[in-house]
């Protein structure tokens, strides 16, 4: 863990010789806390070279002498030459090097090791990562380390695997294992919502490089990087439900039917923490923030995704049916115990019921049981058919079979 | 810096649908002709919404893994990448001859090359020939063999049926095979009845579907006779009315296929070396994918 002994890393001569460019061609060098350039000030280039560091300032070296003096603060160097070089996307701002904006993955990394806030110094920073710098993303935990010459190394692996040993985890080496990783939950179950809290454990992919390390992320939450650091910047260009519903077209033409009331069921059946991890940002409009909790996720979310639009098509035609009184036959624990399998179902509670736990509402042979004395032969709830001359037509029985059998992807859409 | 990005359907309801497009996407990622190379899809994440902002390269290639013009390429896509001025008129095609157009992508201020569906490129007919050299097992199969190109076939898109009438013209113009034929799921010539319009012994049937599913997978075997339900499996070759038919799946899980992307994006203007002779020369042996 992060302590802080200094770590010293070697110089390579390819990352004194950018620095020496940069120090003889450039204006020089000023980044986190290094300052570099030849002659008495920037601008000027005779004479000797200059080197600081918040701990002490070199001034009139020679080069041996400038190269000594770099050496010996090369935590700073290998520093600047990372992120320069390696990384990429600074951009001089009053003579700084800053993060170019939009370069998402530089920005991503700064935040990784914690460099963004500018709180520690390079040697800090440097003892901080020897040991390990970790942060959580999501459902997962991201960790960098410090090779020999100042390069980063990052490791990815589930947060609740964050104290596993490797030896009880499945390493890969390919950042793109991300993908069959995310494919499947747990349970073998397809995952369509990247950003669904189910991201399963077991697994950790390491000796990632800072590119390596974004392509995995984005792999198991395609996006997320760049979104965030567009919010981050104030760009985050939210669309919100009802400029998104607008847009749609073909069978998703019709969702712009729902009432702003519906749209509020669809961010709390879909959005919240339990259900995804994204923070939601779009609303009803500009104007009409919906009810439901944002969700305190760390990356955004701009704008209904395709599995909401594909749902809402669903509740579309659901809510065109109007509302009847039935009459229905059940004792006071049957009502509550419909009640009970309404909420398993809905908060996925369904497969921690155990077998024989008969207390529970919604345990399987409570079901059974409740099905064979309620329902009759047509599997009518009481008895009471969903049509009044008992025809069975409705929404009743599941849809009619053009929808219920997209087993090609919902996707009732013209093929091409 | 230059990115390639494919832009696929893909599905809410399994992995098979976009299982393809990443394998081709890897053969591509592999040869190392693009700094990036990306999918985006209308059903998984990236969306076609989001998949732009995640390349940092200033020129994008995007290439649709579809297989005809029509609804996903003319308005889905150019709408959900936010390509100014796109208008369908650009492409000035007939129904198979769209080539590539470049425009601003709004959300990222990046010029993107937007380029036809590689189902009507025309080396989209040497990937159903490979396919049915997979199949058969056979690089030389043509002699004593009739060749199906099935399409799914549609009153909302006359483009679907065009493309497939294409491939078949063009392969009959080869005279490699005995017979060509072009057939539809819903639309006469029907595949169902696929042994009345071969005298060969020998039916090689290629679906120009970029992936397998519910098409390819259940309906197509069922309705030529192959099985009596899909879930059993069929042989291949499999008997039907004293022919052989020998059922190849759909044609995009063909490791080929990547050969078209990239032929897509030169076209296009990409610079991409010899990447395209190194794609055909190793997805020659490579399995196919997504099987
Ligand atoms: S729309 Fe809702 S479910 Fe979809 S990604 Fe955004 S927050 Fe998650």
């Amino acid at each position: 863990m992060a302590t802080d002994a200094e770590v010293r890393p070697d110089l390579p001569a390819r990352q004194f010789d950018a620095l020496l460019d940069a120090a003889n061609e450039g204006p020089g060098v000023q980044f986190d806390g290094l300052y570099v350039h030849r002659g008495a000030e920037d601008y000027d280039r005779l004479g000797g070279y200059t080197l600081g560091t918040p701990e002490e300032e070199r001034t009139n070296l020679s080069e041996s002498e400038f190269h000594a003096a770099a050496a010996a603060r090369a935590e700073y160097v290998t520093n600047w030459y990372f992120w320069r070089h390696v990384v990429g996307g600074a951009e001089r701002r009053g003579g700084v090097e800053g993060d170019a904006p939009r370069h998402h993955r530089r920005a991503f990394l700064r935040w990784v090791e914690r460099a963004d806030d500018g709180d520690q110094t390079v040697p800090e920073r440097y003892a901080a990562l020897a040991g390990g710098v970790s942060r959580e993303w999501g459902q997962l935990r991201v960790t960098a380390t410090l090779g020999p010459a100042g390069e980063r190394r990052y490791e990815l692996r589930h947060v609740d695997d964050a104290d596993a040993s490797l030896d009880d985890l499945d390493a890969f080496d390919d950042p793109l294992a991300a993908r069959d990783v995310a494919t499947y939950d747990e349970k073998g179950r397809y995952r369509p919502l990247k950003t669904a809290p189910t991201l399963r454990s077991g697994w950790v992919i390491r000796n990632l490089d800072q590119r390596a390390v974004v392509q995995a992320v984005d792999a198991f939450y395609p996006a997320t990087i760049a979104n965030w650091n567009l919010e981050r910047a104030g760009e985050l260009d939210v669309s919100h439900w009802d400029e998104t519903a607008e847009r749609q077209t073909g069978i998703y033409d019709v969702v712009d039917e729902l009432s702003g009331d519906a749209v509020d069921r669809i961010a709390e059946s879909c959005c919240v923490d339990s259900q995804c991890l994204k923070r939601r940002m779009w609303d009803e409009n500009e104007e009409t923030e919906l009810g439901p909790e944002r969700g305190e996720g760390i990356f955004p979310c701009r704008e209904p995704c395709s599995l909401v639009i594909a749902a809402a098509r669903k509740w579309t035609t659901l809510e065109r049916e109007e509302p009847r009184t039935y009459e229905f036959e059940l004792t006071p624990s049957e009502k509550e115990q419909l009640e009970e399998i309404v909420d398993a179902v809905a908060d996925g509670r369904i497969d921690e019921i155990r077998e024989a736990d008969v207390y529970d509402g919604a345990n399987r042979y409570r079901a059974r049981y409740l099905r064979a004395k309620r329902f009759d032969e047509e599997g009518n709830l009481s008895g009471t058919p969903t049509e009044p001359d008992g025809a069975d037509a409705g929404g009743g029985s599941g849809g009619d079979a053009s929808e219920s059998g997209e087993a090609d992807g919902d996707e009732a859409e013209p093929a091409e | 810096m230059q990115a390639l990005v494919i832009v696929a359907h893909g599905s809410h309801l399994n992995a098979d649908s976009s299982a393809p497009t990443r394998d081709h996407a890897d053969t591509i990622r592999a040869v190392g002709a693009f700094d990036e190379v990306k999918t985006g899809f209308w059903k998984e994440e990236p969306s076609l919404r989001e998949v732009l902002r995640t390349v940092e390269s200033d020129e994008i290639y995007v290439v649709p893994l579809f297989v005809s013009e029509g609804y996903f390429t003319e308005e889905v896509i150019p709408r959900e990448l936010r390509l100014e001025g796109w208008d369908v008129s650009k492409w000035d095609s007939d129904g198979v001859d769209a080539d590539h157009v470049s425009l601003t992508a709004a959300d990222v201020g990046k010029t993107v090359h937007y380029c036809g569906p590689v189902g009507t490129h025309e080396s989209m007919t040497d990937v159903i020939i490979r396919r049915a050299e997979s199949v058969t097992g056979d690089p030389d199969v043509g002699e004593g063999f009739g060749l199906v190109v099935v399409g799914h076939g549609t009153e909302r898109n006359e483009n679907s049926a065009k493309a497939i009438h294409y491939h078949a013209e063009r392969i009959r113009d080869m005279d490699r095979f005995d017979e060509v034929r072009a057939l539809f799921m819903d639309e006469e010539p029907e595949v169902d009845d696929v042994t009345d319009h071969f005298e060969s012994d020998d039916v090689v049937v290629v679906p120009l579907f970029v992936a397998d599913g519910f098409h390819t997978q259940e309906d197509i075997p069922e309705d030529m006779g192959l099985t009596d339900d899909y879930r059993e499996g069929y042989d291949v070759p499999a008997e039907v009315d004293g022919h052989r038919i020998w059922y190849a799946g759909a044609v995009g899980t063909e490791g080929l296929m990547a050969d078209v992307i990239l032929e897509r994006a030169a076209d296009a203007g990409a610079e991409i070396g010899e990447a395209i002779e190194v794609v055909r020369e190793r997805t020659r042996s490579a399995p196919a994918a997504g099987d």
